[in-house]
């Protein structure tokens, strides 16, 4: 029964780890379904990280510090959209920028504030348990005894699956991104609705900074969200544009995350430097695995100009 | 007409771009029920006007009525509220989403809380059931849960069409809408339109092409430069005086010439056999040949082996089996440059695709098949000095309109691109020129220009190969005229017999119309 207790372990970590993932990539689906690619992902998670600990910290009030952390990503995001949507720059580019912004920010702002504060610790964000459906074996205690983020996460990606698919917000969004004109003549504003798409991206991946700050660490650490906000692009494409492979693809890279910590933790006689690297071994792999698969939209990048 | 108010009425249209003034004060009425003709040449300021009426451009001066009260469009959706729908040239369709969801974007709110009822999607099968009867009460044949990727360039037009009907649109307009037809799909078209007009629609169709005004409209406007230069009732004109008004001179709509010449075969193809996806045939055994001082006309509906064909005699494709001689010299399955080398000079179908790197300037452009040559190369270095004085001379003899030859050809009209190709291709007099599509998408006078140096090479001793899916532009230029039918050559008559009906009933593939006639080649299939 004891290899059962660490498969247990094992995979409620695995989604504990997929949920920052998943909040990040099911809203870097939304941008690029409407064509814009966001590689500032890791800046923006960054400053949902500061941004909910500093709040939570100061007002004592988690959900506040994590609600403060989505507005100001999807500030960084409107920020973002008005530099590659309105003036048109290079979306790569814009998002290094975000990324440098992100970590420079976040760094200052920590240093700063709590350079000098001492006990830095927040109160952690509760369990909650599931009733009756926690006591189903195994699957009870991996999805049912979780903070309210993790739900939230997991609730999230059907939840954009469905608009996306099933509403006409939804086939708009997926027009905009294959072929902007055609959205455009058909009455609707391809700028309005990339602007919604990437304050949307920017507010879900400050959530899933805010998590790893306020959910998983319960303090913040320069440069905390370590490559997570490159590893969800990845996601993106391996969950072909869609939320619900985005919340798989999140899992599988969770998964990951969970077992070198789990490797690491069995003290077995590999250098737990080459344990970190799984993740992003993974990430490269996968990206190799998907070569020349395509469901990538047609306008992804391209900037939009009203020129007739 | 005169006591209706008019679906449609613009007064004083005016917008200027930048230098350009591409609508100058025009006036147009459309009357419930009509078909009205927009004729003009490219850049005479039809698509801005159409444009405009769609809220995609706002216009400098004037007003627009739409059933007599006064309306402004600021945008497509605008427009799309006022009943005004629009059928791009390009079409405006989403490839990756079905036919359904193209026609239902953006019809209802996108996501509105108190009515949510409409912003979500409930049934697919509903919806595609809703399209499905829209097209079937218009005769519209279409499959609503078809992807738009998988439809033929036909069927997509029948798409947007059905688009703007669903819209309850009061006035359709429709740019070049026959540009990509076949000509059976044209008289479909047509036809569909007429049934709409019967139900009091009203249509503007932007065109270059005469025989298209005269076939279908009530009325014509002609633009020129951007402004109206004429108006016609179109059973009181004819093509000569609507051309004449188009051009802004008289025009010749045929070609004159004199008879050919024919010396010996120049270009001798036999059992040219070219082998598609899945082993399908695009190439069956085919043979021609054509002599020095010959134009011989290769007629046929798109897609009937027109592009192997032209890329299998100019190297770019390796044919399966079969030869290619050019003046008794063996090409088969040489590499292109050794075929140039050999005079063999293309002018493809798709001259932005094909035949222009379109960044590139007009001068670079001249020399891209000879650029690494003495004179425009020394010791490994272009020449810019000799590159530019070659460019000057050809923009002056082809007469390119370019304001400099340094600038990119993606700026310059089509009739003018096309020039750049010409002046490339036929400037060294080559022996054999294989010219696919000529003037596909010129307009007439560009057109003219292309006919008069094909004719003029043809005189100068060159074989001429001339691919084209217009019928008119075959019949007019031909010394011999074959049909290409799947792949095959299905029939041959000479230019000066030419039978129009024939021909389009063996384009059709209809066997009846293949008369035993005296042919060249050895087509050893059955025919």
């Amino acid at each position: 029964m004891e290899w059962l207790i660490g498969l247990q372990a094992l995979l409620q970590a695995t989604v504990r780890m997929a949920a920052p993932l998943t909040f990040t990539a099911v809203g870097e689906t939304y941008g690029e379904r409407a064509g814009v690619i966001n590689i500032g992902l890791e800046g923006l998670m960054l400053i949902g990280a500061v941004t909910a600990y500093a709040v939570a910290f100061a007002s004592g009030n988690v959900w506040l510090g994590v609600f403060a952390a989505g507005l100001a990503a999807a500030t960084f995001g409107v920020l973002f959209g008005v530099v590659t949507i309105t003036l048109g720059a290079n979306q790569i580019v814009a998002g290094a920028a975000l990324n440098l912004i992100g970590l420079g920010l976040s760094s200052f702002i920590y240093r700063a504030f709590f350079g000098s504060v001492t006990n830095r610790a927040i109160q952690p964000l509760e369990t909650v348990k599931i009733p009756l459906l926690n006591q189903i074996p195994v699957v009870g205690p991996v999805l049912f005894e979780q903070n309210l983020l993790v739900y939230a996460a997991l609730l999230l990606a059907p939840l954009a699956a469905l608009v996306l698919n099933r509403t006409m917000l939804g086939l708009a969004l997926r027009s905009v991104g294959e072929h902007p004109k055609a959205t455009a003549t058909a009455g609707l504003s391809v700028i309005g609705l990339r602007y919604a798409a990437v304050a949307f991206g920017g507010m879900m991946a400050g959530i899933g900074g805010a998590y790893l700050s306020v959910a998983y660490a319960n303090q913040f650490v320069e440069n905390m969200v370590a490559g997570r906000g490159f590893i969800a692009l990845a996601i993106v494409v391996f969950g072909r544009w869609s939320p619900l492979g985005a919340l798989w693809a999140s899992l599988l890279f969770g998964f990951t995350f969970a077992l070198q910590l789990r490797l690491q933790a069995q003290s077995i006689p590999i250098a737990y430097q080459f344990l970190q690297i799984l993740p992003y071994v993974a990430t490269i792999v996968a990206m190799i695995l998907l070569r020349g698969q395509s469901a990538q939209p047609k306008a992804l990048g391209v900037p939009y100009t009203e020129r007739t | 007409m005169t006591e209706q108010t008019p679906r449609l009425r613009l007064a004083g249209i005016s917008k200027h771009f930048g230098a350009v003034q591409a609508n100058n004060d025009i006036a147009l009425e459309v009357a419930p029920g009509e078909i009205h003709c927009l004729l003009g040449e490219n850049g005479a300021g039809k698509s801005t006007l159409m444009n405009i009426l769609y809220g995609l451009v706002r216009p400098d001066a004037g007003a627009i009525f739409l059933d007599g009260k006064p309306a402004t469009i600021r945008s497509p959706h605008q427009a799309i509220e006022l009943g005004i729908g629009m059928v791009h040239q390009h079409f405006m369709l989403v490839p990756t989403l079905t036919v359904a969801e193209n026609v239902i974007l953006a019809t209802r709110p996108l996501l509105s809380l108190r009515r949510l009822g409409e912003s979500v999607i409930r049934d697919r099968r509903a919806i595609e059931r809703q399209v499905g009867e829209v097209a079937q009460r218009y005769g519209l044949k279409i499959d609503p849960a078809a992807r738009v990727s998988a439809l033929s360039v036909g069927e997509q037009q029948r798409v947007e069409i059905v688009k703007a009907l669903y819209r309850g649109v009061k006035l359709l307009i429709l740019d070049e809408p026959t540009a990509v037809l076949t000509p059976q799909e044209t008289s479909d078209l047509f036809k569909t339109l007429r049934d709409f007009t019967a139900a009091g629609l009203s249509i503007i169709l932007i065109t270059h092409k005469l025989h298209e005004v005269m076939a279908i409209s009530d009325r014509v406007t002609v633009l020129r430069d951007g402004k109206v230069v004429g108006r016609r009732v179109t059973r009181q004109t004819d093509t000569h005086e609507l051309a004449e008004l188009m051009v802004g001179r008289d025009v010749r709509l045929t070609v004159e010439k004199r008879a050919a010449q024919p010396g010996a075969p120049a270009l001798v193809v036999e059992a040219l056999t070219v082998l598609g996806a899945h082993g399908r045939r695009l190439l069956d055994q085919l043979s021609l040949q054509v002599a020095a001082g010959e134009v011989l006309g290769v007629a046929g509906v798109d897609g009937n082996g027109q592009r192997e064909l032209a890329l299998a005699i100019t190297g770019i494709l390796r044919p399966d089996s079969g030869s290619i001689t050019v003046e008794g010299k063996a090409l088969t399955g040489a590499m292109p440059r050794q075929i140039a080398d050999a005079s063999v000079r293309h002018i493809p179908e798709d001259r932005q695709q094909m035949g222009l790197i379109l960044d590139f300037s007009a001068a670079d452009n001249f020399v891209l098949k000879q650029f690494s040559r003495l004179p425009f190369t020394r010791r490994g270095l272009l020449q810019p000095a000799t590159i530019l004085a070659h460019a000057q001379r050809l923009i002056r003899a082809f007469d390119v309109r370019t304001p400099s030859p340094a600038l990119p050809v993606a700026n310059l009209s089509g009739g003018n691109q096309q020039k750049v190709v010409l002046g490339r291709e036929i400037d060294s007099n080559p022996r054999v020129l294989v010219a696919a599509q000529p003037t596909r998408g010129l307009d007439v006078g560009a057109t003219e220009y292309v006919h008069k140096a094909l004719i003029a090479q043809r005189d100068a001793g060159a074989a001429i190969l001339l691919i084209s899916t217009e019928l008119e532009e075959v019949l007019a230029l031909s010394d011999r005229i074959v049909v290409l039918y799947e792949g095959r050559i299905v029939g041959e008559v000479p230019g000066d017999r030419a039978n129009t009906q024939k021909i389009g009933l063996m384009m059709a593939g209809v066997q009846a119309a293949l008369q035993p006639v005296e042919r060249w080649g050895t087509n050893t299939n059955e025919a």
